[in-house]
């Protein structure tokens, strides 16, 4: 019984993992084709990748899903956790509310956001391209930032900020030496948030783009009216970087535990 | 002694609630200061003030003669131990007592050998590289004071410091605190709502109550003097009687006339007395006085607490004797253990 259990068990995680992952390897193993069928392997080559690399509208596009992503990052970053800092000065009924008030457009449907920013900015009369998707990302991406970073704030001693600056800290010093770090796992969960919610958008990005500024979601939105095996070149990539910026995120933390368990024992 | 800060007619008012309505002090050079009252009386929020944290509505503040109450917190020769210590927690012990020196940009070396000698001060030499989430309450309490005190302040502040402490916890460290203070000799302002704490520790005890001071004085003081009601009862059991001060050294209550030796009152103005329950003896019923019912005796530990009625009221004793209840009894009290009060208006 104990046996079948475990089988039955082993099956059905292979299963889960497989309906999970044997999309992405299709896609892989797909990008590495010789021909341009999407159903026959005829054989290896890097044909797509090197059409990847001279196609100039995707390579902008790259350029600007990663400079949006960053930029956008940094800036929603910024911006969320001075906002989480300031809003735990707040009365409790102004925090509810503003509290509330960023939860809609984490609730709100994209498509909704997106066609609401477009009329913004047609009716602002600002030209529709890089700038307007950087400020359109950075309007999303905020309020997840401050989602994930409210509550370390709340969690600090009320007096931490003082109890720096009694011991000589400038208020930029108590920032920057006491608040900040305390509260480093709430930032950087906000930028990882922003940084796949804005990296990956399509919706948004379709409706606020203008003037043949293209991200990377877009352009395979393009590409996929026809076959083009260069796409898969493409996710294959991106999968890479996605891979190894996870594998990065769970292992710095264990090497940085073990480093501190060597150095109490060598204490 | 040399005045180092005085308060002069300062107010703060939070939310159209006026929590200072006016504190006038003069806190003294090498002096143990308490501020004691209950919750919501104003004693926080006056520290709060001399740390720099809150800045005073109106009046002064002077530190050294120079008026500082625009002053940031980080320019003050204060420093501040907080309620629940406000330690830095991604910080290990050595950090987080060397924060202030890092700050003013110290050489390593000396910020060593200050950080040793701190820990030494406070008994927690060996625990520099400890993480501060994993000390004992006592032991976090130990680290924010050496924290505090590696800046060399003129004034050390402490906020309540052992009030998450247990009893035994809180009776050593009261004794510590003490011993700290005279070793390196600069003014403590501590704020606390024990007054046991308060008349244990102190040089001076300053009572406050909502948003006033009440008495300022030495323990031995506010005890056995106290100015009002409020002061008679907030520190130390007592038991209030309105009585007519016929002249200077002699009182009435209760239809007798006392001698007492308080002096100073206009003839005949209504006053209050206040009796120690520990200064009244209980003794046979001919020829007292004040005589009564004993009502109910209850067991203390080193006391027995006995209250007794009589015509006007019911008196509470603090004895030794036991005394049954029941028994008719006679109350006796010399006239130095008379203290008369200002009736509060």
């Amino acid at each position: 019984m104990k046996r079948l259990a475990k089988i039955s068990m082993g099956v059905y995680v292979a299963l889960c993992f497989a309906f999970f992952y044997l999309p992405i390897f299709i896609t892989m193993i797909f990008s590495f084709n010789s021909s341009k069928s999407l159903t026959k392997f005829t054989g290896f080559s890097f044909k797509w990748y090197q059409e990847l690399i001279e196609n100039q509208e995707i390579m902008s596009a790259v350029w600007v899903s990663v400079s949006i992503a960053i930029l956008a990052t940094a800036i929603s970053t910024v911006l969320g956790t001075i906002t989480a800092i300031g809003l735990t000065r707040h009365r409790k009924l102004v925090k509810e509310w503003i509290l509330n008030v960023n939860n809609i457009p984490i609730m709100n449907p994209e498509i909704v956001t997106a066609i609401g920013l477009m009329l913004l900015f047609t009716a602002m009369k600002i030209d529709k391209g890089y700038v307007t998707m950087l400020l359109a990302h950075i309007s999303f991406c905020t309020p997840y930032v401050i989602t994930s970073v409210y509550p370390k704030v709340r969690g600090l001693d009320n007096n931490i900020a003082n109890a720096a600056m009694d011991l000589g800290a400038t208020p930029w010093q108590a920032l920057r030496k006491v608040i900040i770090p305390m509260i480093k796992p709430g930032i950087y969960a906000g930028v990882l948030l922003a940084f796949t919610m804005s990296f990956d958008d399509f919706v948004i990005s379709y409706f606020v783009s203008g003037n043949g500024v293209m991200n990377i979601s877009m352009i395979v939105y393009n590409m996929t009216k026809r076959t083009n095996p260069t796409i898969n070149a493409l996710s294959t990539i991106v999968i890479l970087v996605i891979f190894i910026a996870v594998a990065v995120v769970n292992i710095v933390p264990i090497i940085k535990r073990k480093k501190v368990t060597v150095h109490e024992k060598n204490n | 002694m040399n005045t180092l800060i005085e308060l002069n007619n300062i107010t703060k008012t939070f939310d159209d609630q006026q929590v200072l309505k006016g504190i006038n002090l003069k806190i003294y050079e090498n002096e143990f200061l308490t501020l004691l009252g209950p919750s919501g009386c104003g004693k926080t929020t006056t520290l709060r003030i001399i740390a720099g944290f809150d800045e005073p509505d109106c009046g002064e503040l002077l530190f050294g003669g120079i008026e500082i109450s625009k002053l940031p917190p980080y320019k003050r020769e204060v420093n501040t131990v907080f309620q629940k210590y406000a330690l830095f927690p991604h910080l290990d012990v050595f950090e987080n007592i060397a924060f202030g020196l890092n700050i003013k940009k110290t050489e390593k070396s000396v910020v060593k050998q200050k950080v040793e000698r701190m820990l030494e001060l406070v008994g927690l030499s060996g625990f520099e590289k400890r993480d501060v989430t994993s000390l004992s309450g006592g032991q976090q309490q130990r680290v924010a004071i050496a924290r505090a005190l590696i800046n060399e302040p003129k004034v050390l502040l402490l906020d309540e410091p052992l009030g998450a402490l247990d009893a035994k916890l809180r009776k050593e460290m009261q004794f510590e605190l003490k011993k700290i203070q005279k070793e390196v000799g600069i003014t403590f302002i501590y704020v606390t709502h024990d007054q046991e704490e308060a008349l244990s520790m102190s040089d001076t005890v300053v009572v406050m109550n909502d948003g006033y001071i009440q008495q300022i004085g030495t323990p031995t003081d506010v005890y056995n003097e106290p100015e009002n009601r409020f002061v008679a009862s907030f520190i130390g059991e007592s038991n209030i009687i309105e009585g007519v001060m016929i002249r200077d050294c002699l009182v009435s209550f209760d239809d007798f006339e006392f001698e007492c030796v308080d002096k100073g009152f206009k003839d005949n103005e209504d006053v209050e007395v206040v009796l120690r329950p520990e200064d009244i003896d209980i003794v046979s019923p001919e020829g007292a006085k004040l005589t009564g019912t004993v009502e109910s005796v209850v067991f203390k530990g080193v006391h027995y607490e006995i209250m007794v009625k009589s015509k006007y009221r019911s008196y509470m004793i603090h004895t030794t004797d036991f005394c049954e209840e029941g028994r008719r009894v006679g109350l006796s009290f010399g006239p130095e253990d008379i203290h008369v009060m200002w009736k509060m208006v």
